[in-house]
């Protein structure tokens, strides 16, 4: 559906390429995530994809059309009618009703009124505003700006949503309803959706699939359960740290150290991903290998309806049988790994306990 | 009422003065936005970063409107004789005034609805873009309706010169009210009439600049109004 091929815009030479060779792949359906941090150039990227900016190079396709190569007139005008878009403020028209905003783009390619009058009352309702038809932006909250925003981005049955921090001026809960109302679409429609933003939560609360982008360049890509679970760049760590609990926090990382000592035991992560969630891992080292295990750090989480944990566990007593511990977990399907060693009964910790 | 203050002769002559400057004001404004209003669309998207830029051109435009507007009223009504001359056959009355009227008016209009355009937000056109938009459309459809109040606003401001332009024009065989005020109130010392003069001037310029507003206001949906449903 989206094609983008060695992508590259250089917009100052000096300050050096804002997309440096790009490439990545959107199937049909998908809603595919891409997020990077301010400047990491997404907005760039997806102002390439219709065309708003000219890209020095690479190439581009979008629902059949070659992008980089349409000439500018009539048929640019004709590929960009199959890639709708929305904006972070929505960009609206004051001048123009909710009813009005919707209609701009089937004035622009030309339907018939009669048929603008009837298209109207059927995108207000996919949005959920129909009784806001003769309201001005003005008079609209943020999340129902943005809904205009969205009725007005499909008025013309587009092929892509283009969608460029549609929810980051708006509140967690309107986020979440804007967020879920795409996702509605994208199941309802089949719609293909590109969403740029600098939250991961957007990213787990709708897309199948994301991109991140670090200084102009794709670092990683995939479906978004597997980068969620297994993070390669550590700018994808960052971004997840507030989700899921790849980066340990501050006080119980301070406790690790990275090679072992007489006094120490080691510390391993367990990723749980599907069904081996449910596994009764703790359980089992305790019957199995007599060891009581104890839990520094852990979570569940679910991303793409899937369920994925991390647990962060000391191993005391584990002694020479941490290869046969290590292999028992990866026979039930889970992914352990040691990330270092820690002092075995914080003592400090029962100190402070105690007092 | 008006007889009882002034003799009869004097009213008809005020009336006339009335309309002949109603005639240079409203001829003048009328022509002034047809030449003006496409200028000032052409400054702003022939500009930087626009969507029709074309720099040499915009430079072009820019530098003919301010040095009209750089040259004084007094000054250009009597360097542009000859083309008053060619176009209304005459350097004198009602019609001959029209000329440097417009002439004068028409880059203040000019400026005036290039900065009412350039208010409006850069994302807006960008969203009529990606809407696959034609330039024309861009100028019809977003960016003049949202730039109505301010057009408005301008269109007002541009009134209220051509009021007191029309005045100055009428001293040298326009007519109208500034014309009317010199030659009787002035010249033969009739205070009484450049009394009537001057307050018939005040009540057009205030009935304008009301009606500007009121027009303004209306067509602004920016602000929030307090409707009667809720
Ligand atoms: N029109 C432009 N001209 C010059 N530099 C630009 C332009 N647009 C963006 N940039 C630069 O490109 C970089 C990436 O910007 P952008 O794509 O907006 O990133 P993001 O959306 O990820 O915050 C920034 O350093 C920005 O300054
Ligand atoms: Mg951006």
């Amino acid at each position: 559906m989206v094609r983008v091929e060695d992508l590259t815009m250089v917009y100052d030479e000096k300050a050096g390429p804002v997309l440096d060779k790009v490439s990545l792949s959107v199937s049909e359906g998908d809603i595919h995530g891409i997020i990077g941090r301010s400047g990491a150039g997404k907005s760039t990227l997806v102002r390439c994809l219709n065309r708003l900016v000219v890209p020095t190079s690479g190439r581009i396709e979008v629902s059949g059309h070659d992008i980089t190569t349409l000439s500018p007139g009539a048929t640019l005008r004709s590929a960009r009618r199959d890639i709708g878009m929305i904006f972070q403020h929505f960009s609206l028209m004051s001048s123009r009703t909710a009813a009005g905003n919707i209609a701009l783009p089937l004035e622009i390619a030309g339907v018939p009124k009669e048929e603008i009058r009837k298209r109207i009352p059927v995108l207000l309702d996919l949005v959920g505003l129909s009784n806001k038809a003769d309201a001005y932006p003005v008079e609209l909250s943020g999340g129902q700006k943005q809904r205009v925003g969205i009725a007005r981005a499909l008025a013309l049955d587009p092929k892509v949503l283009l969608s460029d921090e549609a929810t980051s001026a708006l509140d967690p809960e309107t986020t979440e309803q804007i967020l879920s109302l795409l996702k509605d679409i994208n199941r309802r429609l089949g719609l293909t959706i590109i969403l740029i933003t600098h939250e991961m939560d957007v990213v787990r609360a709708i897309a199948s699939h994301v991109t991140v982008l670090e200084h102009g360049r794709v670092v990683e890509s995939g479906p978004t359960f597997d980068v969620f679970a297994f993070p390669k760049s550590p700018v994808a760590r960052s971004f997840l740290s507030s989700i899921v609990a790849h980066e340990l926090p501050p006080q119980v990382a301070a406790r690790l150290q990275p090679e072992p000592s007489g006094e120490t035991a080691p510390v391993i992560r367990i990723i749980f991903t599907g069904d081996a969630a449910e596994e009764p891992v703790i359980a089992d080292l305790a019957v199995k290998f007599g060891i009581r295990a104890s839990i520094l750090h852990g979570r569940i989480d679910y991303i793409d309806e899937r369920p994925l944990g991390i647990l962060t566990l000391l191993l005391p007593e584990v002694g020479d049988r941490l290869p046969a511990v290590l292999a028992h977990l990866s026979s039930l399907g889970l992914h352990g790994e040691v990330i270092g060693h820690a002092v075995r009964s914080s003592a400090a910790g029962t100190r402070r306990a105690a007092s | 009422m008006l007889s009882d203050l002034l003799p009869p002769a004097l009213v008809a002559l005020l009336l006339d003065s009335i309309l002949q400057t109603a005639t240079m004001v409203g001829v003048a404004a009328l022509l002034s936005t047809l030449v003006g209003l496409p200028l000032g669309v052409l400054l702003v998207v022939t500009g930087k970063g626009q969507f029709l830029e074309r720099p040499a051109l915009n430079r072009v435009i820019g530098t003919i409107v301010n040095l009209i507007r750089s040259t004084p009223f007094i000054i250009l009504m009597v360097a542009i004789i000859p083309l008053t001359r060619l176009l209304a056959g005459t350097t004198v009355g009602t019609a001959a005034a029209i000329v440097p009227l417009t002439i004068a008016i028409t880059p203040l209009y000019a400026r005036l609805t290039e900065a009412a355009m350039r208010e409006v937000d850069q994302s807006l056109i960008e969203a009529a873009q990606a809407m696959g938009a034609t330039p024309l459309q861009i100028i019809w459809k977003v960016l003049l309706p949202e730039a109505l109040p301010g057009i408005l606003a301008g269109q007002t401001v541009t009134l209220v010169s051509l009021v007191g332009y029309s005045a100055m024009a009428g001293t040298v065989g326009g007519g109208g009210l500034g014309d009317l005020g010199i030659r009787f109130g002035y010249q033969r010392f009739m205070p009484e009439v450049m009394v009537a003069v001057v307050i018939v001037l005040v009540v057009i310029v205030q009935s304008i600049q009301m009606a500007g507003d009121w027009a303004a206001r209306t067509v602004n949906h920016r602000v929030a109004r307090s409707r009667d449903r809720t």
